[in-house]
């Protein structure tokens, strides 16, 4: 089972090559503010977590998660339920 | 006390407002600001003055002048009036209203029709009805934006495949719990690259885990399928599709939307579908319109043909001419050529209304993957001599715009 770090590190790599304006990446930085994704690149960042970890993120999901703090929180979260 | 400043809530638009100002200021005509002065015929309009060959107008049959047609909605607007101030459920349904669902009905082979009062009105309400909380919608990643904005309405999970990709479908569909109710939505034509889905490898899959499935065949209605029913039908997989939404806006040559299907509940719709039950029913004329057009659709052998000829002629002639396009063969009636970006798509596009041929120009986030596109739709009525013309006036715009072009392909 991975941890909050492990899942959080993996998720800056995986948006790494998604991050055209090279914007500093923490735990408070926006995708849409901050990183100016627009919604396609999101959903496709969605996609590709859901294979990393094998784990469903509905796209309703999406307008609570701004921050890769938050998406970190509920990938792990997902993660940790699937056991 | 004095009230407070009032903060404008259009100020988020400021960065769409300076690029389209941007995109003005290079002189070129804004197209999104298109008006039609005159419409001649399904193939051809005055536009600023100019004699235009209408190629982007999803008018694939060519059936809004039919003599027919227009008779139909010139009695019913005698007869019945200018529209029916009401909803479908209260007092907006009339005779017309029932038989252009017969029309429907009988064109489908299925049980069941409703008529919505547009084609997007029919996907936001058939979406977000049918997958209520604790539901799956399962959707195509290049879905029309009135299924994303049906799936948005819904109180259903929505989870997003990678388009036209059955494996990813299954992948997606194995994660989801056994015993939770799944709605997955298809496309028979997607109508930004005009490609066709594998729909007998999506439908099985979705049908090997207990989904419900619904094709829009927005785009496919009128010369797929031996009763030009659309995708679905040509494919074979009628049997397993439970509800296909289309509209009246392509083929059909008016305005409006619909579903079909056999499912012996199907009308319980009627109540609980907002989109349908809280607006007003459309016009009795537009109604009449649809439904005479519907019943000479079905038999339409000739055009249908036609329409295919045309589509060849075109994609093969701009494909012969260096043009890069979405599809290698002509896969519907749509015909998209690809561009590289924003700067030059916005050229192109304006030096073609210029010379007399109006195209669609689309662009992120309404296309897929971020390509730029000159997407044009073609119809039965269009002569060789009109497709020659514009193949000339294709070449020739690329010219003045420098576009750079492929190595002629023998056609």
């Amino acid at each position: 089972m991975s941890d909050r770090a492990e899942v959080y590190a993996r998720i800056i790599e995986l948006i790494e090559p998604l991050n055209a304006k090279k914007v500093a990446l923490t735990e408070a930085t926006t995708f849409a503010g901050d990183m100016e994704m627009d919604s396609l690149t999101v959903m496709d960042l969605v996609a590709s977590m859901e294979d990393e970890w094998d784990i469903m993120i509905p796209l309703n999901m999406l307008p609570d998660l701004e921050t890769i703090g938050q998406v970190a929180d509920a990938v792990h979260g997902l993660v940790a339920k699937k056991g | 006390m004095p009230n407070p400043p009032v903060l404008d809530l259009l100020a988020k638009y400021d960065p769409l407002i300076a690029e389209h100002a941007g995109l003005l200021s290079t002189g070129i005509r804004d197209p999104f600001g298109i008006v039609m002065e005159k419409v001649v015929s399904p193939t051809e309009a005055i536009i600023k003055g100019k004699h235009t060959i209408l190629l982007g107008t999803y008018n694939y049959m060519g059936m809004t002048f039919d003599a027919d047609v227009v008779a139909a909605g010139q009695a019913a607007i005698r007869d019945f009036g200018a529209g029916t101030t009401g909803s479908r459920v209260l007092n907006g349904t009339y005779q017309t209203h029932k038989e252009c669902e017969e029309a429907l009905k009988d064109f489908y082979g299925m049980s069941h029709a409703m008529v919505f009062s547009t084609g997007y009105q029919a996907n936001l309400g058939m979406v977000s009805t049918l997958a209520g909380k604790g539901d799956f919608i399962i959707l195509d990643a290049d879905s029309h934006a009135s299924i994303y904005d049906g799936c948005k309405m819904s109180n259903a999970d929505i989870v997003r495949f990678r388009h036209n990709d059955a494996a990813d479908l299954e992948k997606r569909l194995k994660r989801l719990p056994a015993d939770a109710g799944k709605l997955v939505v298809l496309e028979g034509v997607y109508s930004m690259l005009g490609d066709v889905a594998p729909l007998p490898e999506l439908v099985a899959i979705a049908k090997a885990h207990g989904a419900m499935v619904l094709v829009d065949e927005a785009h496919g209605m009128g010369f797929f399928g031996e009763h030009g029913r659309g995708v679905y039908e040509e494919q074979g997989v009628a049997d397993d599709v439970d509800f296909v939404v289309g509209t009246f806006s392509k083929s059909v040559g008016t305005v409006g939307g619909f579903c079909v299907s056999n499912h012996p509940k199907f009308e319980i719709l009627r109540l609980v579908c907002r989109p349908y039950t809280f607006t007003a029913s459309l016009p009795p004329a537009v109604v009449a319109c649809a439904a005479t057009s519907i019943r000479k659709l079905m038999t339409a052998h000739d055009k249908r043909a036609r329409l295919w000829e045309a589509t060849r002629r075109l994609h093969g002639g701009l494909k012969a001419r260096g043009f890069k396009l979405a599809t290698e063969t002509p896969e519907s009636a749509i015909v998209s050529v690809l561009m590289p970006d924003q700067e030059t798509t916005a050229l192109m596009w304006s030096t073609l209304i210029e010379l007399g041929v109006y195209v669609n120009m689309s662009r992120p986030p309404a296309t897929p993957a971020g390509v730029f596109l000159l997407r044009c739709s073609i119809c039965a009525l269009h002569s060789d001599a009109q497709i020659d013309t514009v193949l000339e006036r294709f070449a020739q715009a690329a010219q003045m715009c420098r576009l750079p072009l492929l190595e002629a392909v023998a056609a």
